[in-house]
């Protein structure tokens, strides 16, 4: 099975290629770089694998939550290459991502995921591990002020995600359930692959025009009817 | 040679298929125009939650109407810039993503130049030198035009674009979204002469174009008047009157400059048919000719960016191997294909 995996919902941008048994990731910090990066990366992957895009046999990417642009970037991208190649596209979520390299680095089971979705609000949901490793939503995705969020006092679940860090004292409320805090910040394509597999085998590829982004802000501007109310 | 062009700089997603033998052979349109209308002008961040929605169902239509495969392309051109960063980016990278999987060269096209050349997607075209007239809600620049990617800025605007104190002055008459249609369709009732607005920076020499002023004299008229139905139609054709008759002034005026008798008008603010009257009147007094894009490609199109695509390449452009997009990027920074 061979799989690109695309991830520049966040400061980080990243790539992955499955291709069988073997994995390749590229990545990189660089503010306001994704678009001009993520090509060479790509070429750099599929080059070293020997693949061509027609070789393919699906596309994934992070579809947000995080920033607008970012997000848009990996799915023009996504879209582009499941178009051009005739594959198809799998969306996976941002936060299921910072979820699912908490089970990779730290083997945690249930995850608390809060990234900073600027505005004085947070991208959050909760994911915990089922038997097969990978992570699944508890819940909804939600965006909402970090004094806001909710999670059940049982399981023991870990605090991942950008937003701790940024947020620790508005999130405290539902860090006193005595769990631990890793070093799981930003999202990583490589861990678009395990989801984005099961994806593949359960037939939940879309077309390429489908395949969108998500997020979770939707009300961007006001209306001039609704501008009029709020005066 | 066949290029598929990918326009999204502002609030139209265009798509279009020009084929450098035969000409354009297809295209297709969305215009967000009404949705931006609901909140008073355009937001970018819809403007480019739009774009990844439409471009690839607007792609297969277009395919669809040329009676080709994706397999069939040639070259994929897209906008680069300039305009808003991220509804440009949307459209950037799904073309540069598309030609790479499709294993086809990919170009970065300036949007102006786009605009420069769009009248050359009708039969009966420019030829080189000309002056060109580009005005929409973004731009009013006049621009001598010596060949492809050989373009000498002569004259900008100070402050607002033409087509901004069109959408300001529309806001102002309670005429809506957006305004240059609006103000027009109101003038159609109006006295243009009863407002007589001066007509900015026309008596000092120089191709410099202000509007801000005209905007804050029309606000000062539409206060001291009674507002009626009458003072909107006749504001309307007063304001009208007086940005069509300055740009008119300057293209007379950068032609004789420059020595040259034809001129392009190209742009949002060319779908204007005062403005096309007026300037094929006084042109033809000295004995040139205008030309313009169709109204449909004077608007944001794909057609204009698959075109300057396929004349850069097939002028020997070799397609980019960098990938960059350019909100700010002056079209006097262009240069002829081979030398790209």
């Amino acid at each position: 099975m061979k799989i690109l995996a695309i991830d520049t919902a966040t400061e980080a941008c990243s790539v992955a290629l499955q291709c069988d048994g073997e994995i390749r990731f590229r990545d990189t910090l660089e503010p306001r770089a994704h678009a001009r990066v993520l090509l060479p990366m790509i070429e750099e992957l599929m080059a070293e694998a020997g693949l061509s895009p027609a070789g393919l046999d699906a596309v994934a990417f992070g579809r947000g939550p995080g920033s607008f642009t970012g997000v848009r970037i990996a799915t023009a991208a996504a879209q582009a290459v499941a178009y051009g190649v005739d594959i198809p596209a799998l969306p996976v979520s941002s936060l299921a991502l910072v979820a699912q390299q908490a089970v990779r680095k730290h083997g945690i089971e249930h995850a608390a995921v809060a990234m900073d979705a600027r505005m004085g609000e947070v991208y959050w949901a909760a994911y915990s591990c089922l038997a097969d490793g990978l992570m699944q939503l508890v819940g909804d995705e939600r965006v909402l002020a970090p004094a806001a969020v909710t999670l059940p006092d049982t399981p023991n679940w870990t605090p991942v995600g950008s937003a701790w860090a940024v947020y620790p004292e508005a999130l405290r409320h539902v860090r006193a359930g005595g769990v631990t805090q890793a070093a799981v910040t930003l999202p990583h394509a490589q861990d678009i692959l395990p989801l984005a597999k099961l994806m593949l085998q359960r037939g939940e590829g879309v077309a390429a025009e489908l395949a969108l982004p998500v997020y979770l802000r939707n009300q961007v501007a006001l209306t001039e009817a609704q501008r009029r109310t709020t005066d | 040679m066949l290029v598929l062009g990918i326009e999204s700089s502002c609030d139209e997603t265009g798509i279009a298929v020009y084929d450098t033998d035969a000409g354009l052979v297809a295209h297709t349109l969305f215009s967000q125009v009404d949705t931006h209308a609901l909140y008073g002008g355009v937001v970018p961040e819809i403007a480019s939650r739009d774009h990844i929605k439409r471009w690839i169902p607007l792609t297969r239509e277009c395919l669809e109407q040329a009676q080709l495969k994706l397999e069939d392309l040639d070259a994929v051109a897209y906008t680069s810039g300039p305009g808003l960063a991220g509804a440009l980016f949307t459209g950037a990278i799904a073309g540069r993503m598309l030609a790479w999987s499709l294993g086809i060269p990919a170009l970065a096209v300036h949007h102006m130049e786009g605009h420069l050349l769009a009248p050359m997607l009708e039969a009966h075209s420019p030829s080189f030198p000309f002056i060109c007239l580009l005005v929409s809600g973004g731009h009013t620049q006049l621009v001598r035009v010596d060949g492809l990617g050989q373009y000498k800025l002569l004259g900008d605007t100070l402050d607002d674009a033409a087509g901004e104190a069109f959408d300001k002055t529309a806001k102002l008459l309670g005429l809506g979204y957006p305004g240059g249609p609006k103000v027009a369709n109101a003038a159609l009732d109006g006295d243009p002469e009863r407002f007589k607005f001066a007509r900015p920076m026309t008596n000092r020499a120089g191709l410099e174009f202000s509007f801000s002023g005209l905007k804050t004299a029309a606000m000062t008229a539409w206060r001291q008047s009674e507002q009626s139905a009458r003072d909107v139609a006749d504001i309307a054709a007063g304001f009208q009157a007086a940005v069509v008759d300055t740009l008119a002034i300057k293209c007379l005026r950068a032609l004789k400059q420059e020595h040259l008798t034809t001129l392009v008008a190209s742009g949002g603010v060319a779908a204007n048919a005062q403005l096309r009257n007026l300037l094929a009147k006084r042109v033809a007094r000295i004995g040139g000719e205008v030309f313009y894009p169709r109204l449909e490609f004077c608007t944001d199109n794909g057609a204009m960016i698959a075109l300057a695509g396929g004349l850069r390449l097939s002028g020997g452009q070799k397609p980019e191997q960098h990938f960059e997009v350019r909100p700010r990027w002056p079209v006097e920074s262009l240069v002829p294909p081979q030398a790209s």
